[in-house]
């Protein structure tokens, strides 16, 4: 099997259904339909492939498996390598599964340049797969930069009213961060040779330079987070994404940051990252507490989500950074769980809105009355959210919780804050939209969810129970990758911690 | 023996050629019939004929190519470095003449003598390139300038033209004064003019004089105003607003890269031991050009002035390679000009798109919708500016990728920081262009359909910008031949 190269295939299938779309001439609605066959056909297909990876995966060893190397710059000892281990195959899968989620929900609510925005998504889905089964950092850079040229247009050509600014502030906080990061990966290359991931990581930097190594990567995958004060990007390109645009934005981009810290700033430079761990932990309590705050006080729906996503993704750095198997552990579940619960949220939304164009609270009130099993899917993902047991938002705020409980009692106490703050926006915004009495006039006529509404939440809310109820599968894969990083933090930094001795006892 | 006194013309064989069919197209261009229709039908023919001439040529010189030659008592250099720069600037004229052909005959000023200056140009980039020697280096640069200041006014009647020609040509003749200037301190402090010469005397010797650096510093102000680079640059936005389209689209690629290359063989050749002299200044106008460069263009609205500022911070990035001082910033610059000639090429083409009606639109506002009206010329216009702002995969990504890759090399962090910050300042102003054609709304629809000259410069140069990831090794290898060729000298 290793001959065949399962993860291109996978990455590449959305852009081959992306230049097929491509080819399709004719009259515009014969040109729509078929754009959107395709992109749906496209999509579910590399979902079945990923499944395939899921399958043969090896959940006993920490290697990276399925591994490619094509020459690519000889000059520069640059290859296209690709290859996933225990941490990122699962966001492939994520990825895989919420593309087709996305265009099932777009099929009926965009219906302008339809074929254009199937297009835009599939290059998406092709760029953020490829980010994260890239193993040299020249190729994972250029996934990870090319994703911003397709998300650009899906929030300005299809977005809301502030579409512009939302989409260039989008484009330009992200910009920032990233170009630090790029000098930061031309630095590592001039000093070691390398831009192979794998074999960065036996190299060592010297402990000056990863302090700065450390600071570029921080710069872009902060923003990718978002962590705050660098958040404010992601309320204004969430509330005017479209909402397929807000559930891969949610769904899949933030995790990019997230991702970025477990396979770069952890294993590559240890030292840095025990050095600059306070900071996290400081800004991570920060964005937990403030975005839950600001949260509850939102009028807007998407806005709230989006703020809700903030204080999660707070979760998500924390437990990155207690370098403890439950807290690593705990912190990639939360980004699964994260990606499923809020894209399901963004969905949840994205159904009132297209039956009433408005994503004010005040505008609804009873739906239950109208709409049950609405209400009940809402249910559903807003208790995952909340981190009920037995949804997937428990598992991995538990495990963060644990992790940080060995680490900091201070950040644990005041994390498990944001929790409480959690349930309160969450159940409050229930309240408002779902419970009372449906007085509205306009809200008497709308109708229960459509069969390709449930079509588009069924897969998720089986997600999400099943990570809930039986986490292991996810688990099980993860351990032998997550064991094998503290290793590597741990053996860095003890090897340092002799240099610095040794050092000392010859003076 | 009366042989040994021919001299041996093999390595300026495609100078000569050009020179010869360009004088050539001048007489049969002169003696053609007059009158309306046939002058148009002339223009017409001869400047089919200058883009196979310039076909042709570009073969002689790949042919030529190879090993380092000397000729004419080794005041003409040829090598791989030359051969490298004299595609690219032999591709930009080329192509820059196919796309100003039905525009030139619309604006009724198809004129035999447009393809024949462009022609001459040309030749004096060439000589540019090949220049080993201070007196070559003058003699070529003047006969591109004095060929360009012409080109510039060629709308005669257009008050805007004839200003961008006189304001060029005055800017033009001071920044050549100034070189002149410096060349004669740097013989006089030397005693000779020779390149190598040069190269020789300052080999091991100590601290250089006063008076031979205040030469260096002249030279490169005369350079600096050839790349239109700061604080040299005031002239750029007027004349590219000012001259035609399709000059515009010519000034903005050949003599920018011819200028580069010499700028490279100059500072590279003859001072290259003098790295720590010029350093200083090279970093301070590669600074001060991607600077302005990015925050000038952002209240523009006209596109001819956008693509000026544009340019000018494309230098800055260019220079970056330079400031570097070593092959390896040698071979960033070589595919940074290669990349950016593409890109630009491929702009210009869809500014000479903007048409309404019968008469040429240049505001970034008449594009709006264009997205609807044009999906193909938007599509590529919007991969020329993510590409100019540097955004993976497209081409513009990598240019940028070996430019830092020589700055960090050299250590030159600060250098290298304010580059890419200032590369997110001008995304801004890319990214407005593309908002324009997408996200804003159809006012008034511009002629359809395009030119089919235009239409396949476009195709070539977007898939070219698209496509280059797939193999860059081709442009990658020939760039670092010719980088290494300069340092073997």
């Amino acid at each position: 099997m290793s001959t065949f190269p399962i993860l291109s295939v996978v990455t590449f299938l959305p852009l081959v259904g992306a230049i097929a779309i491509l080819t399709i001439r004719g009259d515009e609605a014969v040109v729509a339909r078929n754009a959107r066959w395709v992109a749906l056909w496209a999509s579910l297909s590399t979902f079945i492939a990923s499944l395939f990876i899921w399958h043969q995966f090896d959940t006993s060893t920490a290697e990276f498996q399925f591994q490619e190397e094509v020459e690519w710059m000889a000059a520069f000892n640059i290859s296209y390598r690709m290859g996933v281990d225990g941490i990122s195959v699962f966001f492939v899968l994520l990825t895989t599964l919420l593309t087709p989620v996305c265009v099932l929900a777009s099929l009926e609510s965009i219906t302008d340049r339809v074929k254009e925005y199937m297009i835009a998504f599939l290059i998406m889905e092709t760029m953020m797969l490829g980010m994260f089964c890239a193993l040299d950092l020249v190729v994972f850079y250029i996934f990870f930069e090319g994703v911003l040229i397709p998300m650009f247009l899906i929030i300005g050509v299809w977005g809301g009213p502030r579409r512009v600014y939302s989409a260039f502030k989008f484009f330009l906080f992200t910009l920032v961060g990233s170009v630090l990061m790029l000098l930061a990966i031309l630095a590592m290359y001039f000093e070691s040779g390398l831009t192979s991931i794998p074999a960065l990581m036996e190299h060592s930097f010297p402990a000056s330079m990863q302090t700065w190594l450390w600071l570029a990567f921080f710069a872009s995958f902060a923003v990718k987070v978002p962590m705050w004060p660098v958040h404010t990007w992601l309320p204004d390109a969430h509330v005017e994404a479209p909402t397929a645009g807000s559930v891969i934005l949610a769904g899949v981009l933030l995790k990019f940051g997230g991702y970025g810290f477990l396979r770069f700033s952890l294993p590559l430079f240890p030292i840095a990252t025990v050095e600059f761990t306070p900071l996290i932990f400081t800004l991570s309590v920060i964005a937990v507490i403030y975005a839950s705050l600001v949260a509850l006080v939102q009028e807007d729906m998407k806005k709230l989500i989006a703020y809700s996503s903030v204080a999660h993704m707070g979760f998500v750095t924390i437990g990155t950074f207690t370098l403890t198997v439950q807290g690593i552990e705990g912190a990639i579940i939360q980004m699964l769980s994260h990606g499923v619960v809020s894209a399901a949220l963004f969905l949840v939304v994205g159904v009132i809105y297209d039956r009433m164009h408005s994503r004010d609270i005040e505008t609804y009130g009873g739906l239950v009355h109208r709409m049950p099993s609405y209400a009940f899917v809402f249910m559903l993902f807003m208790m995952a959210s909340v981190g009920l047991p037995g949804t997937s938002g428990f598992v991995g705020e538990f495990l963060i919780l644990v992790g940080i409980f060995q680490v900091n009692t201070l950040v644990a106490a005041l994390t498990t804050t944001g929790i409480i703050l959690g349930a309160a926006y969450m159940l409050y915004l229930y309240r408002r939209i779902i419970f009372g009495k449906l007085t509205k006039e306009s809200l008497q006529k709308i109708f229960d969810l459509s069969g390709r509404e449930i079509a588009v939440f069924a897969p998720l809310a089986v997600v999400v129970i099943w990570m809930g109820i039986y986490p292991m599968p996810f688990l099980d894969a993860m351990h032998a990758s997550v064991n094998h990083l503290i290793g590597q933090v741990e053996t860095a930094r003890a090897l340092n911690d002799a240099v610095v001795l040794a050092g000392q006892s010859v003076r | 023996m009366p042989s040994a006194n021919v001299p041996n013309l093999i390595p300026a064989l495609p100078e000569l050629f050009l020179a010869f069919i360009a004088m050539a197209l001048l007489m049969l261009g002169v003696f053609q019939k007059g009158g309306v229709r046939e002058d148009s039908r002339t223009a017409r023919l001869i400047s089919s004929l200058s883009v196979v001439t310039l076909a042709l040529t570009l073969l002689l010189v790949m042919t030529v190519s190879g090993t380092r030659m000397l000729a004419f008592n080794n005041l003409f250099i040829t090598d791989s470095f030359a051969t490298f720069t004299k595609v690219m600037v032999l591709l930009a004229s080329g192509v820059s003449i196919v796309i100003s052909r039905e525009y030139m005959q619309r604006q009724d000023m198809a004129r035999f003598e447009y393809p024949v200056l462009i022609l001459l140009a040309t030749l004096g980039m060439m000589m540019m390139i090949s220049a080993n020697d201070l007196i070559a280096l003058y003699l070529g640069l003047e006969l591109q300038s004095l060929s360009l200041y012409v080109i510039a006014a060629f709308q005669r009647d257009d008050t805007r033209s004839t200003e961008a020609g006189v304001k060029y040509f005055v800017l033009g003749a001071l920044a050549s004064g100034m070189l002149l200037y410096g060349a004669s301190l740097v013989y006089g402090f030397v005693g000779t003019t020779n390149f190598d010469g040069l190269a020789a005397q300052f080999h091991g010797a100590g601290a250089p004089s006063v008076g031979l650096i205040v030469g260096i510093v002249f030279i490169l102000a005369g350079l600096a105003f050839k790349v239109s680079a700061v604080p040299f640059h005031m002239w750029t936005p007027d004349v590219y607003e000012g001259a035609p389209t399709p000059v515009t689209a010519f000034f903005s690629v050949a003599p920018k890269i011819a200028a580069v290359a010499l700028l490279l063989r100059v500072m590279i050749g003859p001072f290259g031991e003098l790295v720590a002299q010029w350093q200083q200044i090279v970093v301070f106008i590669s600074i001060a050009s991607m600077v302005l460069g990015a925050f000038a263009a952002i209240n523009q609205t006209n596109i001819k002035r956008l693509m000026a500022y544009s340019s000018i911070g494309h230098i800055g990035y260019a220079l970056i390679g330079l400031a570097a001082g070593d092959a390896v910033g040698l071979r960033g610059v070589l595919i940074y000009m290669a990349i950016y000639l593409f890109m630009n090429l491929g702009t210009f083409a869809c500014i000479l798109c903007m048409r309404r009606g019968d008469r040429m639109v240049e505001n970034i506002s008449d594009l709006a919708g264009l997205a609807k009206s044009h999906p193909l010329v938007a599509l590529a216009l919007s991969i020329f500016m993510f590409s100019m702002s540097g955004i993976p995969p497209l081409a513009g990504f990598f240019a940028k990728f070996y430019i830092f890759l020589a700055a960090i090399q050299a250590e030159l962090y600060a250098l290298a920081i304010l580059g890419v910050l200032s590369s997110v300042v001008a995304a801004f102003y890319y990214l407005r262009i593309v908002k324009v054609m997408y996200f804003d709304d159809l006012v008034e629809t511009l002629n359809k359909p395009i030119d089919r000259d235009i239409g396949v410069v476009l195709v070539g140069t977007s898939l070219a910008i698209v496509l280059f990831f797939i193999y860059p090794s081709p442009l990658l290898s020939g760039a670092q031949a010719a980088a290494a060729a300069l340092f073997a000298g």
